[in-house]
Protein backbone atom coordinates (compact mmCIF):
# COMPACT_ATOMS: atom_id res chain seq x y z
CA UNK A 1 0.00 0.00 0.00
CA UNK A 2 1.36 3.38 -0.97
CA UNK A 3 1.23 5.92 1.83
CA UNK A 4 1.34 8.80 -0.61
CA UNK A 5 -1.64 7.49 -2.58
CA UNK A 6 -3.69 7.02 0.59
CA UNK A 7 -2.83 10.47 1.98
CA UNK A 8 -3.67 12.07 -1.35
CA UNK A 9 -7.03 10.28 -1.48
CA UNK A 10 -7.88 11.35 2.08
CA UNK A 11 -6.96 14.95 1.35
CA UNK A 12 -9.07 14.97 -1.81
CA UNK A 13 -12.00 13.30 -0.09
CA UNK A 14 -11.96 15.73 2.83
CA UNK A 15 -11.74 18.76 0.53
CA UNK A 16 -14.46 17.50 -1.77
CA UNK A 17 -17.02 17.21 1.03
CA UNK A 18 -15.73 20.09 3.12
CA UNK A 19 -19.12 21.25 4.42
CA UNK A 20 -20.17 17.75 5.43
CA UNK A 21 -16.79 17.09 7.04
CA UNK A 22 -17.13 20.27 9.10
CA UNK A 23 -20.61 19.17 10.17
CA UNK A 24 -19.19 15.80 11.22
CA UNK A 25 -16.35 17.40 13.19
CA UNK A 26 -18.67 19.85 14.97
CA UNK A 27 -21.30 17.28 15.91
CA UNK A 28 -18.66 14.78 17.01
CA UNK A 29 -17.02 17.52 19.08
CA UNK A 30 -20.33 18.50 20.74
CA UNK A 31 -21.14 14.86 21.45
CA UNK A 32 -17.73 14.31 22.99
CA UNK A 33 -17.87 17.55 25.01
CA UNK A 34 -21.12 16.27 26.51
CA UNK A 35 -19.65 12.85 27.15
CA UNK A 36 -16.55 14.44 28.65
CA UNK A 37 -18.57 16.75 30.92
CA UNK A 38 -20.60 13.78 32.12
CA UNK A 39 -17.41 11.93 32.99
CA UNK A 40 -15.92 15.00 34.68
CA UNK A 41 -19.06 15.57 36.76
CA UNK A 42 -18.94 11.94 37.78
CA UNK A 43 -15.33 12.43 38.86
CA UNK A 44 -16.39 15.61 40.66
CA UNK A 45 -19.05 13.80 42.71
CA UNK A 46 -16.60 11.00 43.59
CA UNK A 47 -14.10 13.62 44.65
CA UNK A 48 -16.65 15.52 46.74
CA UNK A 49 -17.91 12.30 48.29
CA UNK A 50 -14.39 11.43 49.35
CA UNK A 51 -13.92 14.87 50.81
CA UNK A 52 -17.26 15.31 52.54
CA UNK A 53 -17.82 11.77 53.61
CA UNK A 54 -14.45 11.92 55.33
CA UNK A 55 -15.86 14.68 57.46
CA UNK A 56 -19.49 13.76 58.05
CA UNK A 57 -20.47 12.15 61.31
CA UNK A 58 -23.56 10.79 62.92
CA UNK A 59 -24.54 12.82 65.98
CA UNK A 60 -26.34 11.20 68.88
CA UNK A 61 -27.98 14.03 70.81
CA UNK A 62 -28.92 13.39 74.42
CA UNK A 63 -31.73 14.86 76.52
CA UNK A 64 -31.09 18.11 78.36
CA UNK A 65 -33.23 19.52 81.14
CA UNK A 66 -35.61 21.38 78.82
CA UNK A 67 -36.51 18.34 76.76
CA UNK A 68 -37.71 16.17 79.63
CA UNK A 69 -41.14 14.80 78.78
CA UNK A 70 -41.13 16.23 75.23
CA UNK A 71 -39.47 13.17 73.69
CA UNK A 72 -40.29 9.51 74.42
CA UNK A 73 -36.77 8.63 75.64
CA UNK A 74 -36.38 11.79 77.70
CA UNK A 75 -37.88 10.78 81.08
CA UNK A 76 -35.13 12.73 82.83
CA UNK A 77 -32.12 14.73 81.76
CA UNK A 78 -29.31 12.45 80.76
CA UNK A 79 -27.59 10.63 83.61
CA UNK A 80 -24.01 9.41 83.76
CA UNK A 81 -25.19 5.78 83.81
CA UNK A 82 -27.25 6.35 80.63
CA UNK A 83 -24.25 8.04 78.95
CA UNK A 84 -22.12 5.06 79.81
CA UNK A 85 -24.67 2.61 78.35
CA UNK A 86 -25.00 4.63 75.15
CA UNK A 87 -21.23 4.92 74.80
CA UNK A 88 -20.71 1.18 75.35
CA UNK A 89 -23.46 0.34 72.85
CA UNK A 90 -21.91 2.65 70.25
CA UNK A 91 -18.47 1.12 70.74
CA UNK A 92 -19.89 -2.36 70.15
CA UNK A 93 -21.86 -1.34 67.04
CA UNK A 94 -20.30 -2.62 63.79
CA UNK A 95 -18.85 -0.05 61.28
CA UNK A 96 -18.27 2.47 64.10
CA UNK A 97 -14.72 3.78 63.99
CA UNK A 98 -14.49 6.44 66.70
CA UNK A 99 -16.85 7.88 69.27
CA UNK A 100 -16.15 11.31 70.73
CA UNK A 101 -18.06 13.02 73.48
CA UNK A 102 -19.09 16.66 73.31
CA UNK A 103 -20.58 18.23 76.42
CA UNK A 104 -22.97 21.17 76.66
CA UNK A 105 -20.18 23.67 77.23
CA UNK A 106 -18.15 22.58 74.20
CA UNK A 107 -21.30 22.55 72.10
CA UNK A 108 -22.08 26.07 73.27
CA UNK A 109 -18.60 27.31 72.35
CA UNK A 110 -18.82 25.74 68.88
CA UNK A 111 -22.23 27.25 68.39
CA UNK A 112 -21.08 30.71 69.43
CA UNK A 113 -18.18 30.46 67.00
CA UNK A 114 -20.29 29.34 64.08
CA UNK A 115 -23.16 31.73 64.62
CA UNK A 116 -21.06 34.61 65.92
CA UNK A 117 -22.96 37.90 65.94
CA UNK A 118 -26.39 36.45 65.23
CA UNK A 119 -29.34 37.18 67.51
CA UNK A 120 -29.89 33.48 68.03
CA UNK A 121 -26.37 33.00 69.39
CA UNK A 122 -26.72 35.93 71.77
CA UNK A 123 -29.97 34.64 73.20
CA UNK A 124 -28.88 31.06 73.75
CA UNK A 125 -27.35 29.76 76.95
CA UNK A 126 -25.21 26.76 77.82
CA UNK A 127 -28.30 24.95 79.05
CA UNK A 128 -29.96 25.16 75.63
CA UNK A 129 -27.19 22.95 74.25
CA UNK A 130 -27.15 19.20 74.32
CA UNK A 131 -24.57 16.64 75.29
CA UNK A 132 -23.79 14.49 72.28
CA UNK A 133 -21.68 11.65 70.96
CA UNK A 134 -20.06 12.28 67.56
CA UNK A 135 -19.79 8.94 65.82
CA UNK A 136 -17.46 8.37 62.89
CA UNK A 137 -18.25 5.43 60.61
CA UNK A 138 -16.08 3.50 58.16
CA UNK A 139 -18.73 4.21 55.51
CA UNK A 140 -21.24 7.05 55.99
CA UNK A 141 -23.87 5.00 54.16
CA UNK A 142 -24.19 2.82 57.25
CA UNK A 143 -25.66 5.65 59.33
CA UNK A 144 -28.96 3.86 59.94
CA UNK A 145 -27.13 1.17 61.94
CA UNK A 146 -26.32 3.78 64.59
CA UNK A 147 -29.94 4.91 64.63
CA UNK A 148 -31.01 1.29 65.10
CA UNK A 149 -28.49 0.61 67.86
CA UNK A 150 -29.02 3.58 70.14
CA UNK A 151 -32.11 5.37 68.82
CA UNK A 152 -34.35 3.65 71.38
CA UNK A 153 -32.12 3.91 74.45
CA UNK A 154 -33.25 6.07 77.36
CA UNK A 155 -31.61 9.47 77.35
CA UNK A 156 -31.26 9.68 73.52
CA UNK A 157 -33.18 12.64 72.16
CA UNK A 158 -32.38 12.14 68.48
CA UNK A 159 -29.87 10.67 66.05
CA UNK A 160 -28.89 12.93 63.19
CA UNK A 161 -27.10 11.80 60.03
CA UNK A 162 -25.18 14.71 58.51
CA UNK A 163 -24.99 12.88 55.21
CA UNK A 164 -28.70 13.62 54.75
CA UNK A 165 -27.82 17.31 54.59
CA UNK A 166 -25.53 16.71 51.58
CA UNK A 167 -28.00 14.53 49.66
CA UNK A 168 -29.71 17.34 47.68
CA UNK A 169 -26.37 18.63 46.42
CA UNK A 170 -25.28 15.21 45.19
CA UNK A 171 -28.70 14.56 43.64
CA UNK A 172 -28.37 17.80 41.69
CA UNK A 173 -24.92 16.90 40.37
CA UNK A 174 -26.06 13.40 39.43
CA UNK A 175 -28.99 14.81 37.44
CA UNK A 176 -26.61 17.13 35.57
CA UNK A 177 -24.29 14.19 34.95
CA UNK A 178 -27.05 11.96 33.51
CA UNK A 179 -28.38 14.83 31.41
CA UNK A 180 -24.95 15.40 29.89
CA UNK A 181 -24.50 11.72 29.12
CA UNK A 182 -27.99 11.50 27.55
CA UNK A 183 -27.31 14.53 25.37
CA UNK A 184 -23.99 12.90 24.44
CA UNK A 185 -25.83 9.73 23.36
CA UNK A 186 -28.24 11.71 21.17
CA UNK A 187 -25.39 13.72 19.67
CA UNK A 188 -23.44 10.54 18.95
CA UNK A 189 -26.41 9.21 17.00
CA UNK A 190 -26.53 12.49 15.10
CA UNK A 191 -22.80 12.31 14.40
CA UNK A 192 -23.21 8.71 13.22
CA UNK A 193 -25.91 9.73 10.74
CA UNK A 194 -23.81 12.63 9.48
CA UNK A 195 -20.80 10.38 8.96
CA UNK A 196 -23.05 7.88 7.19
CA UNK A 197 -24.16 10.59 4.79
CA UNK A 198 -20.68 12.02 4.30
CA UNK A 199 -19.13 8.69 3.48
CA UNK A 200 -22.02 7.93 1.14
CA UNK A 201 -21.41 11.18 -0.73
CA UNK A 202 -17.71 10.49 -0.77
CA UNK A 203 -18.23 6.97 -2.12
CA UNK A 204 -20.60 8.34 -4.74
CA UNK A 205 -18.23 11.03 -5.95
CA UNK A 206 -15.46 8.44 -6.24
CA UNK A 207 -17.54 5.68 -7.78
CA UNK A 208 -15.61 5.83 -11.05
CA UNK A 209 -12.31 5.10 -9.32
CA UNK A 210 -13.72 2.47 -7.00
CA UNK A 211 -15.55 0.80 -9.91
CA UNK A 212 -12.28 0.42 -11.81
CA UNK A 213 -10.45 -0.71 -8.68
CA UNK A 214 -13.05 -3.42 -8.23
CA UNK A 215 -12.73 -4.54 -11.84
CA UNK A 216 -8.97 -4.80 -11.84
CA UNK A 217 -9.09 -6.77 -8.59
CA UNK A 218 -8.01 -4.31 -5.88
CA UNK A 219 -8.65 -5.75 -2.44
CA UNK A 220 -11.56 -4.45 -0.39
CA UNK A 221 -9.11 -3.17 2.16
CA UNK A 222 -7.33 -1.09 -0.45
CA UNK A 223 -10.59 0.28 -1.82
CA UNK A 224 -12.11 1.10 1.56
CA UNK A 225 -8.99 2.35 3.35
CA UNK A 226 -9.17 5.98 2.16
CA UNK A 227 -12.83 6.22 3.23
CA UNK A 228 -12.16 4.71 6.65
CA UNK A 229 -9.18 6.99 7.23
CA UNK A 230 -11.23 9.96 6.10
CA UNK A 231 -13.75 9.12 8.81
CA UNK A 232 -10.97 8.55 11.33
CA UNK A 233 -9.42 11.95 10.59
CA UNK A 234 -12.78 13.71 11.02
CA UNK A 235 -13.47 11.78 14.25
CA UNK A 236 -10.02 12.57 15.59
CA UNK A 237 -10.50 16.26 14.78
CA UNK A 238 -13.81 16.17 16.69
CA UNK A 239 -12.10 14.51 19.66
CA UNK A 240 -9.28 17.06 19.69
CA UNK A 241 -11.79 19.94 19.50
CA UNK A 242 -13.81 18.46 22.38
CA UNK A 243 -10.69 18.01 24.52
CA UNK A 244 -9.56 21.58 23.85
CA UNK A 245 -13.02 22.89 24.81
CA UNK A 246 -13.14 20.88 28.05
CA UNK A 247 -9.61 21.87 29.05
CA UNK A 248 -10.46 25.49 28.26
CA UNK A 249 -13.62 25.40 30.36
CA UNK A 250 -11.72 23.88 33.27
CA UNK A 251 -8.74 26.25 32.98
CA UNK A 252 -10.62 29.52 32.55
CA UNK A 253 -14.22 29.11 33.64
CA UNK A 254 -13.95 26.69 36.58
CA UNK A 255 -10.53 27.66 37.91
CA UNK A 256 -10.80 31.42 37.45
CA UNK A 257 -14.49 32.26 37.57
CA UNK A 258 -16.37 29.62 39.55
CA UNK A 259 -13.82 28.32 42.04
CA UNK A 260 -13.03 31.70 43.70
CA UNK A 261 -16.75 32.13 44.46
CA UNK A 262 -17.33 28.62 45.71
CA UNK A 263 -14.52 28.15 48.17
CA UNK A 264 -16.44 25.44 50.03
CA UNK A 265 -16.58 23.15 46.98
CA UNK A 266 -13.49 21.07 46.31
CA UNK A 267 -13.04 21.03 42.53
CA UNK A 268 -11.23 18.18 40.82
CA UNK A 269 -7.71 18.75 39.58
CA UNK A 270 -6.23 17.86 36.21
CA UNK A 271 -5.62 14.18 36.91
CA UNK A 272 -8.95 12.84 35.43
CA UNK A 273 -8.06 14.55 32.13
CA UNK A 274 -5.19 12.10 31.79
CA UNK A 275 -7.68 9.35 30.94
CA UNK A 276 -10.72 11.36 29.82
CA UNK A 277 -8.91 13.08 26.93
CA UNK A 278 -7.52 9.84 25.44
CA UNK A 279 -10.94 8.22 25.91
CA UNK A 280 -12.63 11.02 23.98
CA UNK A 281 -10.11 10.71 21.15
CA UNK A 282 -10.59 6.95 21.01
CA UNK A 283 -14.39 7.21 21.10
CA UNK A 284 -14.31 9.86 18.35
CA UNK A 285 -12.09 7.80 16.06
CA UNK A 286 -13.79 4.46 16.78
CA UNK A 287 -17.27 5.85 16.27
CA UNK A 288 -16.47 7.44 12.94
CA UNK A 289 -14.54 4.42 11.69
CA UNK A 290 -17.45 2.15 12.65
CA UNK A 291 -19.93 4.50 10.96
CA UNK A 292 -17.77 4.59 7.82
CA UNK A 293 -17.36 0.81 7.76
CA UNK A 294 -21.11 0.39 8.19
CA UNK A 295 -21.79 2.77 5.29
CA UNK A 296 -19.22 1.12 3.05
CA UNK A 297 -20.79 -2.28 3.62
CA UNK A 298 -23.96 -0.83 2.13
CA UNK A 299 -22.61 1.41 -0.63
CA UNK A 300 -19.32 -0.11 -1.69
CA UNK A 301 -20.12 -3.75 -2.20
CA UNK A 302 -17.81 -6.04 -4.11
CA UNK B 1 -11.06 -21.85 -19.12
CA UNK B 2 -14.72 -20.88 -18.71
CA UNK B 3 -17.38 -23.53 -18.14
CA UNK B 4 -21.11 -23.05 -17.57
CA UNK B 5 -23.01 -26.06 -16.21
CA UNK B 6 -26.80 -25.75 -16.43
CA UNK B 7 -26.63 -22.14 -15.33
CA UNK B 8 -29.87 -20.28 -14.74
CA UNK B 9 -30.14 -16.79 -13.36
CA UNK B 10 -33.35 -15.14 -12.22
CA UNK B 11 -33.12 -11.66 -10.76
CA UNK B 12 -35.21 -10.90 -7.69
CA UNK B 13 -38.74 -9.70 -8.46
CA UNK B 14 -38.56 -10.86 -12.06
CA UNK B 15 -40.60 -13.72 -13.40
CA UNK B 16 -38.58 -14.46 -16.54
CA UNK B 17 -35.06 -15.80 -16.01
CA UNK B 18 -32.25 -13.71 -17.54
CA UNK B 19 -30.37 -16.92 -18.37
CA UNK B 20 -31.94 -20.34 -18.77
CA UNK B 21 -30.13 -23.67 -18.35
CA UNK B 22 -27.00 -22.54 -20.12
CA UNK B 23 -24.18 -25.04 -20.62
CA UNK B 24 -21.04 -24.31 -22.58
CA UNK B 25 -17.28 -24.45 -22.44
CA UNK B 26 -14.73 -21.94 -23.68
CA UNK B 27 -11.19 -23.28 -24.04
CA UNK B 28 -7.98 -21.49 -23.16
CA UNK B 29 -6.88 -19.17 -25.97
CA UNK B 30 -10.23 -19.13 -27.78
CA UNK B 31 -11.78 -16.03 -29.33
CA UNK B 32 -15.54 -16.00 -28.82
CA UNK B 33 -18.24 -13.58 -29.94
CA UNK B 34 -21.41 -13.35 -27.89
CA UNK B 35 -24.30 -11.91 -29.89
CA UNK B 36 -27.99 -11.38 -29.29
CA UNK B 37 -30.51 -8.58 -29.05
CA UNK B 38 -30.86 -6.36 -25.99
CA UNK B 39 -32.20 -8.28 -23.01
CA UNK B 40 -31.02 -11.60 -24.38
CA UNK B 41 -28.78 -12.21 -21.35
CA UNK B 42 -25.37 -11.14 -22.68
CA UNK B 43 -24.68 -8.82 -19.77
CA UNK B 44 -25.77 -11.43 -17.25
CA UNK B 45 -23.43 -13.91 -18.95
CA UNK B 46 -20.49 -11.54 -18.43
CA UNK B 47 -21.47 -10.59 -14.91
CA UNK B 48 -21.53 -14.28 -13.99
CA UNK B 49 -17.99 -14.76 -15.29
CA UNK B 50 -16.79 -11.76 -13.27
CA UNK B 51 -18.90 -13.03 -10.36
CA UNK B 52 -20.66 -9.74 -10.03
CA UNK B 53 -23.70 -12.02 -9.86
CA UNK B 54 -24.11 -15.58 -8.65
CA UNK B 55 -26.16 -18.09 -10.62
CA UNK B 56 -29.57 -19.02 -9.23
CA UNK B 57 -28.86 -22.66 -10.13
CA UNK B 58 -25.95 -24.40 -11.81
CA UNK B 59 -22.21 -23.83 -11.69
CA UNK B 60 -19.81 -21.39 -13.30
CA UNK B 61 -16.20 -22.60 -13.38
CA UNK B 62 -13.46 -20.13 -14.37
CA UNK B 63 -9.80 -21.17 -14.54
CA UNK B 64 -10.63 -24.36 -12.68
CA UNK B 65 -12.38 -22.58 -9.79
CA UNK B 66 -16.05 -23.04 -8.96
CA UNK B 67 -17.26 -19.47 -8.49
CA UNK B 68 -20.07 -20.61 -6.19
CA UNK B 69 -17.41 -21.70 -3.72
CA UNK B 70 -15.25 -18.60 -4.09
CA UNK B 71 -15.25 -16.54 -0.90
CA UNK B 72 -15.70 -12.78 -1.08
CA UNK B 73 -12.27 -12.50 0.36
CA UNK B 74 -10.71 -14.19 -2.69
CA UNK B 75 -12.87 -12.33 -5.17
CA UNK B 76 -10.27 -9.62 -5.97
CA UNK B 77 -7.78 -12.36 -6.93
CA UNK B 78 -10.37 -13.88 -9.25
CA UNK B 79 -10.90 -10.51 -10.93
CA UNK B 80 -7.16 -10.15 -11.51
CA UNK B 81 -7.41 -13.11 -13.89
CA UNK B 82 -9.84 -11.19 -16.04
CA UNK B 83 -9.36 -7.94 -17.94
CA UNK B 84 -12.46 -5.95 -18.85
CA UNK B 85 -13.13 -3.44 -21.62
CA UNK B 86 -16.36 -1.46 -21.99
CA UNK B 87 -18.19 0.39 -24.69
CA UNK B 88 -17.80 3.69 -22.77
CA UNK B 89 -14.05 3.19 -22.09
CA UNK B 90 -14.35 4.13 -18.38
CA UNK B 91 -11.08 6.02 -18.16
CA UNK B 92 -10.34 8.34 -15.24
CA UNK B 93 -10.64 11.84 -16.76
CA UNK B 94 -8.19 13.48 -14.35
CA UNK B 95 -5.36 11.05 -15.02
CA UNK B 96 -3.02 10.86 -18.00
CA UNK B 97 -2.85 7.86 -20.33
CA UNK B 98 0.15 6.54 -18.42
CA UNK B 99 -1.52 7.10 -15.03
CA UNK B 100 -4.73 5.43 -16.14
CA UNK B 101 -2.86 2.27 -17.05
CA UNK B 102 -0.53 2.43 -14.04
CA UNK B 103 -3.58 2.86 -11.75
CA UNK B 104 -4.65 -0.72 -12.48
CA UNK B 105 -1.31 -1.99 -11.17
CA UNK B 106 -0.98 0.47 -8.27
CA UNK B 107 -4.27 -0.52 -6.71
CA UNK B 108 -3.36 -4.17 -6.65
CA UNK B 109 -0.15 -3.29 -4.87
CA UNK B 110 2.42 -3.91 -7.63
CA UNK B 111 5.88 -2.51 -6.94
CA UNK B 112 6.84 0.76 -8.59
CA UNK B 113 9.75 -0.79 -10.47
CA UNK B 114 7.49 -3.26 -12.21
CA UNK B 115 4.95 -0.58 -13.11
CA UNK B 116 7.58 1.64 -14.71
CA UNK B 117 8.69 -1.31 -16.80
CA UNK B 118 5.42 -2.85 -17.99
CA UNK B 119 3.23 0.21 -18.62
CA UNK B 120 5.35 1.53 -21.54
CA UNK B 121 5.47 -2.02 -22.94
CA UNK B 122 1.71 -2.38 -23.02
CA UNK B 123 1.23 1.16 -24.39
CA UNK B 124 3.62 0.19 -27.18
CA UNK B 125 1.58 -2.98 -27.80
CA UNK B 126 -1.68 -1.04 -28.20
CA UNK B 127 -0.01 1.56 -30.41
CA UNK B 128 -0.01 4.52 -28.06
CA UNK B 129 3.72 4.95 -27.62
CA UNK B 130 4.50 8.67 -27.32
CA UNK B 131 1.03 9.57 -25.99
CA UNK B 132 1.74 8.69 -22.34
CA UNK B 133 1.19 12.21 -21.03
CA UNK B 134 -2.06 12.96 -22.89
CA UNK B 135 -5.30 13.35 -20.99
CA UNK B 136 -8.22 11.16 -22.10
CA UNK B 137 -10.21 14.13 -23.43
CA UNK B 138 -7.32 14.91 -25.80
CA UNK B 139 -7.64 11.51 -27.47
CA UNK B 140 -9.94 10.18 -30.18
CA UNK B 141 -12.49 7.50 -29.29
CA UNK B 142 -10.32 4.78 -30.83
CA UNK B 143 -7.31 5.94 -28.86
CA UNK B 144 -9.31 6.06 -25.65
CA UNK B 145 -10.44 2.50 -26.24
CA UNK B 146 -6.81 1.49 -26.79
CA UNK B 147 -5.98 2.97 -23.39
CA UNK B 148 -8.82 0.93 -21.90
CA UNK B 149 -7.50 -2.22 -23.59
CA UNK B 150 -4.01 -1.44 -22.31
CA UNK B 151 -5.38 -1.06 -18.79
CA UNK B 152 -7.28 -4.34 -19.06
CA UNK B 153 -4.27 -6.19 -20.42
CA UNK B 154 -1.40 -4.65 -18.45
CA UNK B 155 -1.71 -7.25 -15.71
CA UNK B 156 -1.58 -10.04 -18.36
CA UNK B 157 -4.95 -11.59 -17.47
CA UNK B 158 -5.87 -15.07 -18.68
CA UNK B 159 -9.22 -13.82 -19.95
CA UNK B 160 -10.19 -10.56 -21.63
CA UNK B 161 -13.87 -9.64 -21.62
CA UNK B 162 -14.92 -6.90 -24.02
CA UNK B 163 -18.44 -5.52 -23.79
CA UNK B 164 -19.23 -3.96 -27.18
CA UNK B 165 -15.75 -2.44 -27.41
CA UNK B 166 -16.50 -1.02 -30.87
CA UNK B 167 -20.01 0.19 -30.07
CA UNK B 168 -18.99 3.86 -29.96
CA UNK B 169 -16.47 3.75 -32.79
CA UNK B 170 -16.64 4.18 -36.56
CA UNK B 171 -16.04 1.07 -38.72
CA UNK B 172 -12.48 1.96 -39.62
CA UNK B 173 -11.42 2.55 -36.02
CA UNK B 174 -13.28 -0.60 -35.02
CA UNK B 175 -11.09 -2.64 -37.33
CA UNK B 176 -8.05 -1.27 -35.52
CA UNK B 177 -9.44 -2.31 -32.15
CA UNK B 178 -10.31 -5.77 -33.53
CA UNK B 179 -6.77 -6.21 -34.79
CA UNK B 180 -5.54 -5.29 -31.35
CA UNK B 181 -7.85 -7.80 -29.66
CA UNK B 182 -6.74 -10.42 -32.18
CA UNK B 183 -3.11 -9.70 -31.33
CA UNK B 184 -3.87 -10.07 -27.63
CA UNK B 185 -5.69 -13.34 -28.38
CA UNK B 186 -2.60 -14.65 -30.13
CA UNK B 187 -0.57 -14.22 -26.91
CA UNK B 188 -2.77 -17.00 -25.51
CA UNK B 189 -5.34 -14.83 -23.80
CA UNK B 190 -8.93 -16.03 -24.01
CA UNK B 191 -11.08 -13.24 -25.47
CA UNK B 192 -14.85 -13.06 -24.95
CA UNK B 193 -16.42 -10.21 -26.89
CA UNK B 194 -20.03 -9.11 -26.74
CA UNK B 195 -21.02 -7.27 -29.88
CA UNK B 196 -23.77 -6.09 -32.21
CA UNK B 197 -21.37 -5.40 -35.05
CA UNK B 198 -22.30 -7.75 -37.90
CA UNK B 199 -19.41 -6.74 -40.18
CA UNK B 200 -16.83 -7.61 -37.53
CA UNK B 201 -18.34 -11.00 -36.71
CA UNK B 202 -18.64 -11.92 -40.35
CA UNK B 203 -15.09 -10.82 -41.04
CA UNK B 204 -13.36 -12.54 -38.16
CA UNK B 205 -14.98 -15.97 -38.56
CA UNK B 206 -14.54 -16.91 -34.94
CA UNK B 207 -16.74 -18.96 -32.63
CA UNK B 208 -20.18 -17.35 -32.18
CA UNK B 209 -22.53 -17.81 -29.23
CA UNK B 210 -26.00 -16.44 -29.86
CA UNK B 211 -28.39 -15.76 -26.99
CA UNK B 212 -32.10 -15.23 -27.32
CA UNK B 213 -34.25 -14.44 -24.30
CA UNK B 214 -31.79 -16.06 -21.95
CA UNK B 215 -31.30 -19.24 -23.97
CA UNK B 216 -28.22 -20.26 -25.91
CA UNK B 217 -29.69 -20.78 -29.41
CA UNK B 218 -26.51 -21.10 -31.41
CA UNK B 219 -22.92 -22.18 -30.79
CA UNK B 220 -21.07 -22.19 -34.08
CA UNK B 221 -17.36 -22.75 -34.56
CA UNK B 222 -16.66 -20.36 -37.46
CA UNK B 223 -19.85 -18.42 -37.37
CA UNK B 224 -21.31 -15.34 -38.93
CA UNK B 225 -23.81 -12.82 -37.61
CA UNK B 226 -27.46 -13.25 -38.59
CA UNK B 227 -29.60 -16.28 -38.52
CA UNK B 228 -28.55 -19.40 -40.36
CA UNK B 229 -31.69 -21.45 -40.71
Amino acid sequence: MRVQYVLQEIGQGLRRNLTMVIAVIVSTAVALVMLGSGLLMWQQTLHMQDYWYGKVEVSVFMCNQEEVGKYPNCQTAITDAQKQTIHDTLIRTPHVQTVTYENQLQAFQHYQQMEAGSALAQDSTVNDMQDSFRVKLDDPNNANIVEGAVGGLPGVQSVQDEQQLLKPLFTFIHIAEYTAVSVAAIMLVLAFLLIFNTVRLSAFSRRRETGIMRLVGASNFYIQMPFLLEGAVAGLAGGVAASVILIGVKAFFINHVVAPHLASVQFIGWSPFAWIVPSLLIVGVLMSVLASAFTLRKYLRV
Amino acid sequence: MIRFENVSKTYPNQARPALREMSLEIERGEFVFVIGSSGSGKSTFMRLILREERPTTGRVVVAGKDLNKLSNWKLPHHRRLIGTVFQDFRLLPNKTVYQNVAFALEVIGRPKGQIVKVVPEVLELVGLAGKEERMPNELSGGEQQRVAVARAFVNRPMILIADEPTGNLDPETSVGIMKLLDRINRTGTTVVMVTHDQAIVNQMRKRVLELDQGTLVRDQARGVYGYVR
